[in-house]
């Protein structure tokens, strides 16, 4: 099953500190949302608010049009995968999968007959018998995955899910959480601060700061055409020219105030939209994908920029380049 | 310097284990009287003491009051843990405080007390007023130890059972309590040998049916006998056998 849900004006404040100010989200059945931002942004407040593990301070949500005031965590049509997965060390994998089923009445046969069929979802086909403890990390986040997902939720929560594995097993797992997705069809809300993490797997990333959403769509549109500075720069690297001066470009920049941010990228000596006039490279680098080079213009000695070109262009120190922008954006100063 | 070592820890250990000794050799003296010359071996104290059934009665009643009393501290000791280790109460601090007080009160004082209160509301001293009082000095143990076990490893795990749906009776049950099971073990045997050996309590608080040192005690009024010696190296061997018991299977279960 699958439902969506609807954060309607939510805020949550701890004394005097706001959590969460005024925050109204739709996520359609279905979708596979990241909630993404630094720590202390409010993710994992608005996690627990859906999961009912904290109450708002005002505003309403709702699952599936109803309303989850006053429901406990017991009583939603959510689950959870935390970060520490939480498994429960006394009891074998298949048990631990079975336990949302055994509480809701499912006979021993039936439970472990779908614990079986869970822990096969997630390749750990056959394990049943094993505990937690002889499991490594990957395998017991997956165990934590069947385990939720074994009641069939409408909407599943993960609280930074991948955060306590390594840099390679969590690319591996990205591409498996979002194929149990799709296999699935469940609403997923995934919390993380990685965010190339969240665009490799998010239908929609929700850009969240300071207890706000920055920024929300697919990760294309919030990487390459952000609505704030904070999501271009918290999306990755980005060149900033503030506007305003006379700038070598052609053509020129409309406007007087704002950023014209630029991703180092989207930068290179093929013509494009925005001709960025000849600029001096002072070094590059051998990055294995690209390379990275800092240039200076030379019209504008103060304009500096960093630059990603092709593995192979034989560029040097020195050399002098016109370099084209292919994608851009002007915001608006903080 | 090493046989100085040496020296020391067998030092230690006679003073510790000495009087042990001493009583389980003269449990075997051939003779009316448990002290020296040791006069040979014989068993027909042993079998005076499994004859007895005075001593076998007030044997049974001690692991009764025991193992019942310790099962009661456990379960409140476990429940007042989990509550104040869980939940935010105003005054927190000052309900630990008042739940591990009992420790430092001598048992007299206690016993003192309680046969007081038992009179005021009519219990007659029995098995189960000594029991109440063995709860009484138990339940601060078990909640001491209890709460010094609740990590936030559960508290996790509880959340995540609230989460799949379980109530608080399943989560405490299922989820709680088993992930505790080693703790528990511990708590619940220490609260068994320390109600085994309490004399002053059970001495205040019982009248015809005693327990065992209270019995031990009206033998030693008629004089020293093998045959106390004997009782007490049964009693010691059980002792023995429960810190056994809970260095093999719980102790090293938790490292």
């Amino acid at each position: 099953m699958t439902a969506g849900v609807a954060i309607d004006r939510v805020s949550r404040s701890y004394g005097t500190a706001k959590a969460l100010d005024d925050v109204s989200l739709e996520i359609a059945a279905g979708e596979y949302i990241v909630l993404l931002g630094p720590s202390g942004c409010g993710k994992t407040t608005l996690l627990n608010l859906i999961g009912g593990f904290d109450a708002p301070s005002s505003g309403q949500i709702s699952i599936g049009g109803r309303s989850m005031a006053g429901v406990a965590p017991k009583d939603r049509p959510t689950t959870t995968v935390f970060q520490d997965y939480a498994l429960f060390p006394h009891m074998t994998l298949a048990e631990n999968v079975a336990f949302g089923l055994r509480m809701r009445g499912v006979s021993r046969a039936a439970r472990l007959a779908r614990a079986a069929e869970m822990l096969a979802l997630v390749g750990l086909e056959g394990r049943g018998n094993r505990r937690p403890h002889e499991l490594s990390g990957g395998q017991r986040q997956r165990v934590a995955l069947a385990r939720a997902l074994a009641v069939d939720p409408d909407v599943l929560l993960l609280d930074e899910p991948l955060g306590a594995l390594d840099l390679k097993l969590r690319r591996g797992m990205q591409d498996e959480l979002k194929a149990i997705q799709r296999r699935v069809g469940t609403t997923f809300v995934h919390v993380t601060h990685d965010q190339e993490e969240a665009m490799a797997i998010a239908d929609r990333i929700v850009v969240m700061n300071a207890g706000r959403i920055e920024d929300l769509g697919p990760p294309k549109t919030v990487y390459l055409a952000p609505r704030t500075l904070f999501t271009a720069t918290f999306m990755g690297e980005v060149n900033r020219i503030p506007l305003g001066g006379t700038l070598p470009f052609d053509p020129p920049p409309a406007g007087n105030s704002g950023v014209l941010c630029i991703r180092p990228e989207s930068l290179s000596t093929a013509e494009g939209p925005l001709n960025l006039g000849p600029c001096r490279v002072d070094d590059i680098t051998f990055f294995g994908t690209h390379q990275r080079a800092h240039v200076t213009s030379v019209a504008a000695p103060d304009l500096k920029l960093t630059v990603h070109l092709p593995q192979n262009s034989p560029v040097a120190p020195g050399q002098t380049l016109t370099l084209f922008a292919h994608d851009f954006v002007v915001l608006e100063a903080q | 310097m090493k046989a100085i070592a040496w020296a020391y820890l067998a030092a230690i250990y006679s003073f510790i284990l000495l009087p042990v000794v001493v009583l389980v050799v003269f449990s075997f003296q051939d003779g009316r009287l448990p002290v020296p010359p040791f006069q040979g071996a014989t068993v027909k104290w042993y079998a005076q003491v499994l004859a007895d059934r005075d001593l076998l009665a007030a044997l049974g009643n001690s692991a009764l009051v025991a193992v019942t009393s310790s099962a009661v501290a456990l379960v409140l000791g476990f429940l007042a843990a989990h509550g104040l280790a869980r939940v935010r109460l105003p005054g927190s601090v000052l309900m630990r405080g008042l739940l591990i007080a009992p420790l430092t009160v001598s048992y007299l004082i206690i016993a003192l007390g309680l046969l007081n209160m038992f009179n005021q509301i009519g219990l007659r001293p029995s098995l189960l007023a000594t029991g109440i009082g063995h709860v009484v000095i138990n339940l601060p143990l078990c909640f001491a130890i209890l709460y010094a076990a609740m990590g936030d490893h559960q508290k996790s795990a509880e959340r995540a059972a609230r989460d799949l749906g379980a109530g608080e009776v399943q989560v405490l049950w299922l989820v709680s309590a088993p992930m505790l099971m080693a703790p528990m073990a511990a708590a619940f045997f220490l609260s068994v040998t320390f109600s085994w050996d309490e004399f002053i309590i059970a001495f205040l608080l019982t009248r015809f049916d005693v327990t065992l040192p209270v019995e031990i005690w009206s033998m030693l009024k008629s004089g020293l006998s093998p045959k106390t010696n004997a009782i007490g190296s049964l009693v010691f061997l059980v002792s023995i056998m429960v810190v056994g018991f809970l260095e093999l299977f719980v102790f090293r279960r938790q490292k």
